[in-house]
């Protein structure tokens, strides 16, 4: 059994000018011990699809098809009250930015004790002790459980942020960018955690970035999202060396590589697609060089095209 | 909280005050109206009478040393006779302080009461019946004009069901069989001017509460919270409200300030015998050492009003300590 499997998620938003597929039609799984990468441009659905696995949506936003089973069990169909007790305790999320996904009011040590009060049924002194030890595991001095986050560091945000997702052993954390806007020393400190972490009780991890070398550096496999759509999945080597999307291809080439010539890399042209009306047929085609009226028409599904390689691409894999 | 910020707080107080002073002196001299015509009320006058009053009030002296008497005998305690009441002005103002503070104190703390709660039930439950029904509530009553909705209440209460005296503190005439009926007779005559004056309040609260409210609730420590597992109410109160609160803080201590100043108009309405109705006797007489005293009174408070909520803010927001 997968750790975690999202099939066919759906994620709408309402908004005054009409729906906005967010997410539409998305499927991945992840399995113990390792770690899925979830990649994209901005907007292009990969907050989303994390939020909605733990269903924290904003009110504009629902989930409107798709399961999401966790060891089995589609959270979608729990209640309210059995859904709340899965969070955190078995999906913990690190979020973007942790400059203000911690309250400004209130201690860091507190923050993190409240959740072990509340699923772990500790009492304050414990849960103290505990959130000491923790501290301690990300490599903040202990001290300072009883300061505000005004007085740490981004990088000690962020380590924060991973001990209160650590405190309840989750079988799954989703680092919702966790290393964006720290510079590379500590970004690759807070990496090494993750994956010791990782690698030390057993998780999965998704973690959500737009930063390939974060992607290449600790992720077992890939997802490519594309304006609310997976366009290619895979092994992390496939999706690196291997890759069957036109927009992998773009991905990858925008980035550039320093080992290369020294010049500034391609990037993609145009704009992503307005999600309230997508593009006709494959929703890369108004940007993609390959694209002929086929691709216009005729949306392309995920087809395999190697062993657990999956690419929606009329032209998999022959565009080059 | 560092001792230096609560310094340096005290100390701009104090130096505000310092301009207060100054500012307040000066003011009274370059308004328009002659002193001496208020307090002979004689236009007949003769130049020798006049003369002699000027002489006794100082009057012939330069500017700087009327200053510096009047700054010499503030520090005594002394400011000065009422031309109104013919009494000390402290005295003055000592008997009326109470009843304004009651009045207004209660209704201050009723209307933050109420406006806390309805403003928060409104931005939880944001574009639903309740927040319609409490933001109607709240801009209807923070539109209506004081004095307006005091007649009207007065209208409503008084004269068709007759269930509330209009004015006054105590029935005037009245003698009491036990301190218990003078009390009781002390509340009805209370209910009128707090409940016209907690309705001017509740809308500002209400509104101010409802926006932080909601603007707090799209912050990410709310969906940090949210995702932790804990239920709504616990994130209400643990996460949004403590950090909504900080702007309430603000507003109320100002308006806090004013409950010494009373509400002039509620007091006029009601002729409740408070620091509000008393300025505008002064005002009316031209009792100016009574008006200056008010005034003084008045911006003292406020500025202590506002250092409270500096040292509050500095005590709730962990930030500002620094």
């Amino acid at each position: 059994m997968e750790l975690l499997e999202v099939r066919n998620l759906k994620t709408y938003f309402k908004t005054q000018k009409g729906m906005v597929k967010a997410v539409d039609d998305v499927s991945c799984s992840l399995s113990y011990g390792k770690v899925l990468g979830l990649v994209g441009e901005s907007g292009c659905g990969k907050t989303t699809t994390a939020l909605s696995i733990a269903n924290l949506l904003p009110p504009e936003g629902r989930i409107v098809g798709g399961e999401v089973l966790l060891e089995g069990e589609d959270l979608m169909g729990l209640s309210a009250g059995k859904l709340r007790k899965k969070r955190w305790k078995e999906v913990s999320i690190v979020f973007q930015g942790a400059m203000n996904a911690l309250n400004p009011v209130m201690k860091v040590g507190l923050q993190i004790a409240e959740v072990l009060m509340l699923h772990d049924k500790l009492t304050y002194e414990q849960a103290m002790i505990r959130t000491k030890e923790l501290f301690k595991l990300v490599e903040i001095d202990e001290e300072r459980v009883n300061q505000y986050p005004h007085e740490f560091s981004g990088g000690m945000k962020q380590r924060a942020m991973i001990a209160m997702a650590l405190a309840c052993n989750p079988k799954i954390i989703i680092g919702d960018e966790p290393t964006t806007a720290l510079d590379v020393m500590v970004q690759a400190q807070i990496l090494n955690l993750l994956e010791k972490l990782k690698n030390e009780i057993n998780m999965g991890l998704i973690l959500i970035t737009h930063d390939l070398s974060v992607l290449g550096e600790i992720c077992d496999d890939v997802a490519v999202m594309y304006a609310g759509k997976i366009v290619e999945k895979g092994k992390v080597e496939d999706i690196f060396e291997n890759h069957q999307h036109p927009y992998t291809y773009k991905l990858m080439n925008a980035f550039p590589n320093i080992y290369g010539e020294r010049k500034l890399s391609d990037s993609i042209p145009g704009n992503p697609p307005n999600l309230l009306e997508p593009p006709s047929g494959c929703r890369f085609h108004p940007r993609c060089e390959f694209a002929d009226e086929r691709c216009k028409t005729k949306e392309p599904m995920l087809a395999e095209v190697g062993h657990r390689h999956f690419a929606a691409c009329h032209y998999g894999g022959v565009f080059k | 909280m560092k001792r230096s910020y609560v310094i340096k707080k005290v100390l701009q107080a104090l130096l505000t005050i310092a301009a207060i002073l100054i500012f307040n002196y000066f003011l009274f001299r370059i308004m328009p109206g002659d002193p001496l015509q208020s307090v002979m009320r004689n236009p007949k006058a003769t130049p020798e009478a006049v003369e002699r009053l000027k002489a006794l009030y100082g009057l012939n002296d330069p500017w700087y040393l009327q200053f510096w008497i009047y700054i010499k005998h503030l520090f005594q305690g002394d400011l000065g006779m009422s031309f109104l009441y013919k009494k000390p002005v402290y005295e003055v103002i000592g008997t009326r302080l109470l009843p304004t503070i009651l009045m207004v104190g209660l209704a201050e703390v009723l209307a933050i009461i109420s406006g806390i709660i309805m403003g928060i039930m409104a931005a939880v439950r944001r574009g639903k019946s309740v927040d319609v029904a409490s933001l109607s509530f709240s801009l209807i009553t923070y539109a209506m004009p004081t004095f307006w909705l005091g007649i009207i209440l007065v209208s409503i209460f008084s004269v068709s069901l007759h269930l509330l005296p209009t004015t006054g503190l105590l029935t005037p005439g009245q003698t009491y069989s036990s301190t218990f009926a003078m009390l009781a007779d002390g509340i009805r005559h209370l209910i009128l001017p707090t409940l016209t004056m907690s309705l001017v309040l509740i809308g500002e609260y209400a509104l101010l509460m409802r926006n932080t409210l909601i603007d707090v609730l799209t912050e990410d420590y709310i969906t940090t919270a949210y995702a932790k597992g804990f239920k709504e109410d616990y994130v209400i109160k643990k996460h949004a409200v403590p950090n909504a609160t900080l702007p309430m803080i603000t507003i109320i201590a100002m308006n806090l300030g004013l409950v010494i100043g009373g509400a002039i108009q509620v007091e006029t309405i009601f002729s409740w015998p408070g620091i509000g109705r008393l300025m505008y006797d002064a005002l009316t007489a031209r009792d100016y050492p009574l008006l200056q005293g008010i005034f003084l009174m008045i911006t003292v408070c406020v500025i202590i009003a506002n250092l409270l909520a500096d040292l509050t803010y500095g005590y709730l927001d962990p930030r500002v300590k620094q």
